[in-house]
């Protein structure tokens, strides 16, 4: 146990003087963070939208100033003539344009079938697509709130709920993507270069021509890592929780219990790579190419699995991010307890094992 | 000195270090490394294995250190074999790799804590065995070994070696690349250490470095040529030898090169020692050169030392192969 | 006289407060073999790197093959070779492959570089191994080759950084013989090295102490100056002195 102590100390030894690994450790999450949270924001925030006001009375009016008066929308162009729609949209002066037809506040007291049509630029159609649901939403909102204690025996309201993020707010997507991607990255990458690092710099040999046993200096280098990491899932909890306003959802303690568990699979991932490679520039390669870029593309992050062709779908199912992925998603944004996430955790469990023997296995006493 | 080898191997035969028949290939057999070696080290004992790179001197270390197993044959340290009780031999060596293996992120005492609690030991315990060495370095220690000089380096990486009170001692290659001042240092630490009954076996490519071993192997091509203590080598291989110098050195060897009666003519410092078929020829090599307008030219014996010898076990080597 | 290729007044060059080379002067001849010892850290490797235009001088003055080492950079690597212990081939290339890249490098025309390559690749006796890879090669053959890619575009001066470590008695002595033949055909030969019996085989011999030159001569003369039998024991006496650890 004081040999492991003592290895423990030297890994953080290592960590805590190379300054280019602690800003990787440290400022990547962060940077990632504040680039999804920020930058790369696919969340609607005071989209400018066109107005074609045919009807000029008082319902329109409100709605108008309804849209305008949200945090998503800011009226800055009223619009006279349908022609004027195609130009407003080529300058790239608003996202959608709003028509409202003659006669609106009668056909939507009397005839229950007013009609409101929304035109989007669809060049950029993921951008539109939002922008129109945001813009639907504040028309029902408007809708309920005029009919809300009036009886409406015939009335149809095709109603889109957005559940769990009823704000379509992009952070619920990307933290648990963030948290993923880091963690994989982190984990696997940064334990294998540190090994083979030692295989480099030929102490390995050393390490090895003494009665200490292989697997612990294996495990004790994983250490650091694991404490690293999950400073850096509290970190990006805390800025989600603070900076981001996304609160969580589920139970704290089972979410910080499945993250350590992953950090576990990404860490024995890091070990097999390890054991198997020679030079830190081929860890590299294999963290980054072999699993960063799988754990990017089939964890459901950026490309929703569901889309893809049968066989990738089959892929994904071996790949240790989509399963983790899922599972922050399910505590953090839909505030499931663990019977909701069993099953992933199972899988994770598994992988972790098999990743963990084959390391062990495949790490040698030997130089050959 | 007294002589330890006979002394200790009379009472017990335990720190020697026994090859025998030892084979290694790599790439699927097709490089040889080790060719059928065999040798014996006593208890106690300062070994030289010299020869240059190539030659299999760390392959043969990584077999005795357990970090590679031979092919074919049969090693044991200390009456441990390396393939069966490789736990048992990793406690009792110390290893000293022929490029610097320590951490160069972390401070000379980081280092020499860290080796020692390794070795399940500590700096105090073992204190005395490293103090000669680690003087030299202690005013240094918190200096990170990345920071270190090359002589300070492998200052360090011996006194890591030693601080779990080796019986035996690996050193491959440690004074590669070190000038002669650094290297006379060096061998001075190992007489020391010798003197505390630790056995040594130490590789160079060093010739000269020969005369501080109590006995040497002569190795080229993964082959042993030679085994013994350097004036035995020395007294079986001696051939009458000439030193010849004259003025247009270059010209002169090529010229000697050329003589009808010379086997072997190679430049040894100022000299230039001249090996002939049969009887010495000195005469007619210097009527020989006079033709071809030496000038200033001497001729007088010489006793051959080791290169002369390695030389010429060399040339005999590619000649039976 | 011959003509001068290198020339140094007062070269110095500091790091910070560390005087790595100490106002060092010195001039080597066309087609002189140059021994520059030192004990590790004496400063050698800093001034080599100054004269073949890879390190700029804190002060004083130095020319290589007549052109300035602060301002003509590049004209220097045109004029000079340059081979190192530590890093003289590609090893996953084959020798042909690696003495048209080097070739190249130096800006040798293409016809003539096949020409010459070819050259040298049956006068070194490598007309079996010229597509195999040099790492397969042992070390005695590859430090051979490298010297010849280093000298092949003629340079008026070859740096040669320890090229015989590790080498083998009689490829070392090959080594020196190739060195000879380049000297012969006019080329300067500026050599570092460690073992002291090659010390012997320059024309001359500087010995750079903390920094310094402590001494520079024939071997012959720094053997009588310093009562020594050979050069080892001239090392020996100058290096004990040094002051600064390496």
């Amino acid at each position: 146990m004081k040999l492991f102590l003592a290895f423990v100390k030297k890994e953080f030894q290592h960590l805590l003087r190379d300054r280019r690994s602690m800003m990787i450790l440290i400022g990547l999450p962060v940077m990632m963070m504040l680039l999804f949270g920020f930058a790369l924001s696919s969340e609607v925030k005071n989209s400018s939208i066109g107005i074609l006001d045919n009807a000029k009375d008082e319902s329109s009016r409100m709605l108008i100033d309804r849209l305008d008066h949200s945090q998503y929308f800011s009226v800055v162009k009223f619009l006279d003539r349908e022609q004027e729609i195609d130009q407003t949209f080529r300058r790239g002066e608003v996202r959608i344009v709003v028509i409202f037809p003659p006669n609106f506040d009668h056909d939507l007291r009397h005839s229950n079938s007013a009609q409101i049509r929304f035109v989007g630029d669809a060049s950029d159609p993921n951008t539109s697509n939002i922008v129109i649901n945001y813009a639907s939403a504040v028309v029902r909102d408007f809708q309920n709130e005029l009919f809300g204690t009036m009886k409406m025996p015939y009335q149809i309201t095709t109603e889109t709920r957005m559940l769990y993020n009823p704000q379509l707010k992009s952070s619920y997507n990307f933290v648990p993507g963030v948290m993923t991607l880091i963690l994989m990255l982190l984990g696997a990458m940064m334990t294998s270069v540190s090994i083979v690092k030692e295989k480099e710099m030929g102490t390995m040999e050393i390490l090895l021509v003494s009665p200490m046993k292989p697997l612990l200096v294996v495990l004790s280098k994983a250490v650091p890592y694991l404490a690293l990491c999950f400073v850096d899932v509290i970190l990006i909890l805390l800025m989600a929780v603070f900076i981001l306003d996304m609160p969580i959802a589920g139970s704290l303690p089972l979410l910080l219990a499945e993250s350590l568990l992953f950090i576990l699979t990404t860490l024995a991932l890091g070990l097999l790579i390890s054991a198997n490679v020679e030079s830190q520039q081929v860890a590299m390669f294999i963290s980054l190419v072999g699993f960063l870029m799988p754990a990017l593309v089939f964890s459901g992050f950026m490309f929703p699995i569901e889309n893809m062709p049968k066989p990738m779908q089959i892929i994904s199912n071996i790949v240790p991010t989509k399963w983790y992925y899922s599972i922050v998603r399910a505590i953090m944004v839909k505030g499931l307890g663990f019977s909701y996430v069993a099953k992933q955790t199972g899988i994770l469990v598994v992988m972790t094992v098999i990743f963990f023997v084959a390391a062990i296995k495949k790490f040698k006493v030997r130089l050959e | 000195m007294a002589e330890p080898v006979e002394a200790t191997s009379e009472v017990e035969d335990m720190s020697r270090v026994s090859i025998q028949n030892i084979t290694k290939t790599y790439e699927k057999g097709t490089v040889t490394a080790l060719d059928d070696v065999s040798l014996e080290v006593e208890s106690g004992e300062l070994f030289g294995l010299i020869g240059p790179d190539g030659a299999g001197k760390t392959t043969l270390f990584r077999i005795l250190t357990t970090l590679l197993k031979p092919d074919e044959g049969k090693a044991e340290v200390n009456g441990f074999d390396v393939v069966d009780d490789f736990w048992e031999i990793r406690k009792i060596v110390g290893y000293m790799p022929g490029k610097f293996s320590l951490y160069q992120d972390l401070s000379i005492i980081e280092n020499l804590n860290f080796f020692a609690t390794v070795f399940e030991t500590t700096v105090e315990e073992n204190y005395h065995l490293i103090k000669d060495i680690y003087v030299q370095i202690e005013p240094f220690k918190d200096r990170l070994a990345g920071a270190l000089s090359g002589g300070m380096k492998q200052k360090l990486a011996l006194c890591c070696a030693l601080i779990h009170e080796p019986k035996v001692l690996f050193l491959d290659e440690p004074t590669t690349g070190v000038d002669p001042v650094s290297r006379k240092e060096f061998w001075d630490m190992l007489d020391l250490l010798k003197a505390r009954g630790i056995t040594i076996i130490v590789s160079t490519p060093y010739m000269d470095e020969a005369s501080r071993c109590d006995r040497i192997a002569l190795m080229q091509d993964g082959k042993i040529m030679e085994i013994d203590r350097l004036e035995n080598i020395l007294e079986k291989h001696r051939q009458p030898t000439y030193s010849v110098k004259g003025t247009d050195r270059h010209r002169l060897i090529q010229d000697i090169r050329s003589f009808d009666q010379t086997d072997s003519c190679f430049a040894f410092g100022e000299d230039n020692h001249v090996v002939f078929k049969d009887s010495p020829a000195t005469d007619s090599l210097l009527h020989f050169l006079g033709e071809k307008g030496h000038m200033n030219l001497t001729v007088h014996e010489v006793m051959p030392d080791i290169e002369d010898v390695f030389i010429k076990l060399m040339l005999e080597q590619e000649n039976h192969g | 006289m011959a003509e001068t290729v290198i020339h140094t007044e007062n070269l110095t060059r500091k790091f910070g407060n560390f005087t790595a080379v100490d106002a060092i002067s010195f001039e080597v001849s066309k087609g002189e073999i140059f021994g520059f010892l030192g004990a590790n850290g004496a400063g050698k490797t800093t001034a080599m790197r100054i004269l073949c235009g890879l390190l700029a001088p804190t002060s004083g003055v130095a020319k290589v093959a007549g052109y300035d080492v602060y301002t003509e950079t590049e004209n220097i690597k045109k004029h000079i070779g340059y081979m190192s212990q530590k890093f003289s081939l590609y090893n996953n290339l084959t020798v042909r492959e690696n003495i048209h890249f080097f070739g190249g490098i130096y800006g040798i025309p293409k016809r003539e570089l096949k020409e010459k390559s070819e050259e040298l690749i049956s006068r070194l006796g490598l007309t079996q191994e010229a597509d195999k890879l040099v790492g397969s090669l042992p070390l005695g053959w590859k430090q051979k080759i490298s010297f010849s890619t280093a000298i092949l575009h003629e340079p008026k001066i070859v740096f040669l950084d320890e090229p015989t470590g590790g080498v083998d008695p009689i490829t070392r002595r090959q080594f020196w013989d190739m060195i000879y033949e380049a000297a012969h055909r006019g080329i300067t030969v500026f050599v570092t090295t460690h073992y002291m019996d090659e010390a012997e085989y320059c024309d001359r011999v500087s010995i750079m102490v903390d920094g310094a030159i402590a001494a520079l001569d024939t071997p012959e003369e720094l053997r009588n100056q310093f009562e020594a039998k050979d050069m080892d024991e001239v090392f020996l006496r100058l290096a004990r002195g040094a002051k600064r650890g390496e």
